[in-house]
């Protein structure tokens, strides 16, 4: 889970770590207020989106007069931004955080990740801020300084004097630096945080370390422990279809296609939208119903996948371990009883009472195409696609 | 005995008397598995489903002489429930539970870390399907009727395109000697490398097949490892070729945040490595038929 740059800096002041001064505003009101309780002649008027690379789309403008702040603000507002990490679609911007610029002398790149290979968090530091990782990696992959932290006994004040002196920093800096390392470090165990990123760091003129921005994505399965974060969710910057889904205890990712897919299992999902792009068909949405598929939870998948309007066929896709193919022609059924299913409907059943199951579907008189194998899934669903395109332009 | 487990092990189930644990306790014994206890605290001298129960993971073991445990234990406590057995002296704990926080996993791995390595208990999963040794011995959730007992061994994260890649197989009237689910999480106890290994060393094995997906190190390292010092065949899908960079794709570790980590480079790295590649997910039966009976020529 994704939080904002305003919220990452609040929890980051609180483990000692500095941050410009700043407050929120919701409207461009709001933002000459800020500017003016701030003070000083020059502000940064910051898009509150979940994304990065916001400069460049046009979220991050500095301003020098009141009026400049309140026009900024008014461009931003209600609009949504179009950033490289977004998506065609963009996102909404309905917060800004409007705050005093600093005097920069450098821009250091921190960010602290859950290392996949060492099974251990790893703090990535590097002189050369201000562009993202991806770039430093690929133009001064030398500048990279990592240091992995045992999760036993906590990131120790070495490893940040470490990083410290690594990075080149004057010796009146080195303290600040290990105070700002741990601080940012705590924040990601307290949190269980997944990621944190501060890109930049700043060196000020007059001698300070800065957080200029900030980045923090959540463990989702650790959210039950930590109600404040789970408090920090802010449903406008997600994909309207997934937050549906997710209400609902499904798990959806939303596509760019028109097969919606509806499948136990996510490796299983995930290898029958590699099929359905195999046979020329695109998917519209991952979907994992999980273990109990029962006619309540095949319907709201329904629900789930059919409030994409894009959907031009539906592909169920079950192999049922724990649950019993049966029932889950029956939930199939039901659903499109109640739900109402306008799009082609392909059904491949597999597994515990598949006889059963393929029997239920046969005998209930419902318009249902039936696949026995992943394969026939998958070209069934790209042709009845295709058929179903054709009559709808026709 | 194939890998990990067989008809003899004595298996323990911690978190028995929970809805779970007594549906896949009961079903685990009907397939043969040998199930000595549960256990559940403050539930300790109660027989559930016939099954004896013990409050704590170290009295099962000193009363049963139980081997293995299997977890079905709730998210905020399966971290604790794991510890538990590595400490008790168990061989093999199977984790099934779905949700575990990737700080708890990394301070499980890092108290197993003060076993030596031949102690050490081996750890599969969290987050998977668990482990079948067909005709012998279930400890999981797999359904036992979708495969036959064989000679080739299965190990992937998911686990209902593992059940696909067992009924392709047995359609073809190929066996399975373990089948493995490592589980979808990105920090778990048992890695694709560390399960290739228990088979290259398997008598009952003749070849394997290794179901990965998009994200994180393992099936590189995997096929690395594999490249130097497996002498049987490896055949390997990777799920995932239409998932978008940077979402994950239901399991906790399926998201790809780095190079490498998509289904095209991995599927580039494991061809590079010399392992046969199944080109969809609907071709693992003939996949496996053909790369066997190549051996078969070859002997």
């Amino acid at each position: 889970m994704d939080i904002h740059e305003y919220q990452a800096k609040e929890l980051l002041a609180r483990y000692s770590v500095q941050i410009p001064r700043g407050g929120l505003a919701y409207s461009p009101e709001q933002a000459t207020y800020r500017a003016s309780e701030i003070g000083g002649g020059k502000w940064v008027v910051k898009a509150q989106i979940h994304s990065g690379a916001r400069g460049k789309a046009g979220g991050i403008r500095i301003c020098s007069t009141d009026n400049e702040v309140s026009e900024a603000a008014e461009s931003m507002l209600g609009r949504k931004l179009v950033t490289h990490q977004t998506g065609p679609k963009g996102k909404l911007v309905s917060r800004l955080y409007v705050e005093e610029t600093v005097d920069i002398r450098q821009e250091l790149y921190l960010g602290i990740v859950l290392d996949r290979k060492s099974e251990r968090v790893m703090i990535v530091a590097s002189a050369s801020g201000g562009m993202e990782i991806e770039e430093i990696a690929e133009k001064q992959p030398d500048s990279i300084i990592r240091a992995i932290v045992d999760p036993g006994a906590g990131m120790q004040q070495f490893q940040a004097r470490e990083i410290a002196f690594g990075l080149g920093l004057d010796n009146s800096l080195i303290g600040k630096a290990v105070d700002t390392l741990l601080g940012c470090y705590r924040v990601f165990r307290d949190f269980d945080a997944s990621m944190l990123e501060i890109n930049p760091l700043v060196i000020t003129k007059d001698g300070n370390l800065i957080a200029l921005d900030a980045k923090m994505s959540f463990d989702e399965n650790a959210l039950f422990r930590r109600a404040e974060i789970s408090e920090l969710r802010d449903k406008s910057q997600e994909d309207p279809r997934e937050t549906f889904a997710s209400d609902r205890g499904l798990s959806y990712v939303g596509l760019e296609g028109n097969i919606g897919c509806i499948i136990n299992g996510a490796g299983l999902a995930m290898a029958t939208m590699d099929m359905i792009k195999i046979a020329g068909g695109e998917p519209a949405n991952f979907l994992d119903i999980g273990g109990g598929a029962s006619p309540e939870r095949v319907a709201k998948a329904f629900r789930a996948v059919l409030a994409d309007k894009n959907i031009e066929t539906i592909l169920v896709n079950i192999f049922a371990g724990i649950n019993r193919c049966d029932w889950v022609a029956e939930g199939v059924i039901k659903a499109i009883r109640e739900v109402g299913v306008n799009v082609p409907l392909v059904v491949r059943l597999a597994g515990t009472n598949v006889e059963e199951g393929r029997r239920i579907l046969a005998e209930s008189g419902e318009k249902v195409i039936i696949a026995d194998t992943l394969a026939e899934a998958a070209e069934k669903s790209v042709e009845a696609m295709r058929a179903f395109s054709k009559s709808k332009k026709n | 005995m194939a890998v990990l487990l067989n008809r003899r092990t004595r298996v323990i189930v911690q978190g028995l008397t929970g809805k779970i644990g007594s549906f896949h306790a009961d079903d685990m014994k009907r397939y043969g598995t040998n199930v000595v206890g549960g256990v559940t605290p403050g539930k300790g001298g109660q027989v559930h489903q016939g099954i004896p129960v013990f409050n704590t993971v170290r009295g099962a073991v000193r009363e049963t002489g139980a081997e293995a445990s299997i977890v079905f234990v709730p998210p905020p406590f399966a971290a604790d429930s794991i510890m538990e057995a590595a400490e008790a002296g168990l061989k093999l704990c199977v984790c099934i539970t779905d949700g575990i926080p990737s700080q708890d996993m990394m301070r499980v791995k890092r108290y197993m870390r003060r076993f030596r390595y031949e102690d050490r208990m081996r750890l599969v999963g969290p987050n998977c399907a668990g482990v079948i040794t067909p005709g012998q011995a279930l400890m999981g959730i797999m359904p036992g009727n979708i495969y036959l007992p064989g000679r080739v061994g299965i190990v992937g994260r998911s686990g209902t395109l593992g059940y696909e890649a067992a009924s392709q197989m047995k359609a073809l009237g190929i066996g399975v000697s373990t089948s493995v689910g490592i589980g979808g999480d990105p920090i778990n106890g048992s890695s694709f490398k560390d399960i290739l290994k228990l088979f290259e060393d398997d008598p009952e094995t003749d070849a394997v097949v290794m179901i990965g997906e998009i994200g994180g190190p393992q099936e590189a390292e995997a096929a690395e490892w594999a490249r130097h010092n497996m002498r049987k065949p490896l055949i390997a899908y990777i799920a995932g070729l239409s998932a978008p960079k940077g979402k994950r794709m239901g399991h906790a570790g399926a998201i790809i945040s780095a190079f490498g980590e998509s289904a095209q480079e991995k599927v580039e790295i494991l061809r590079e490595a010399g392992v046969t590649i199944v080109p969809t997910p609907a071709a693992f039966g003939p996949t496996v038929a053909g790369v066997l009976e190549q051996q078969k020529k070859a002997a």
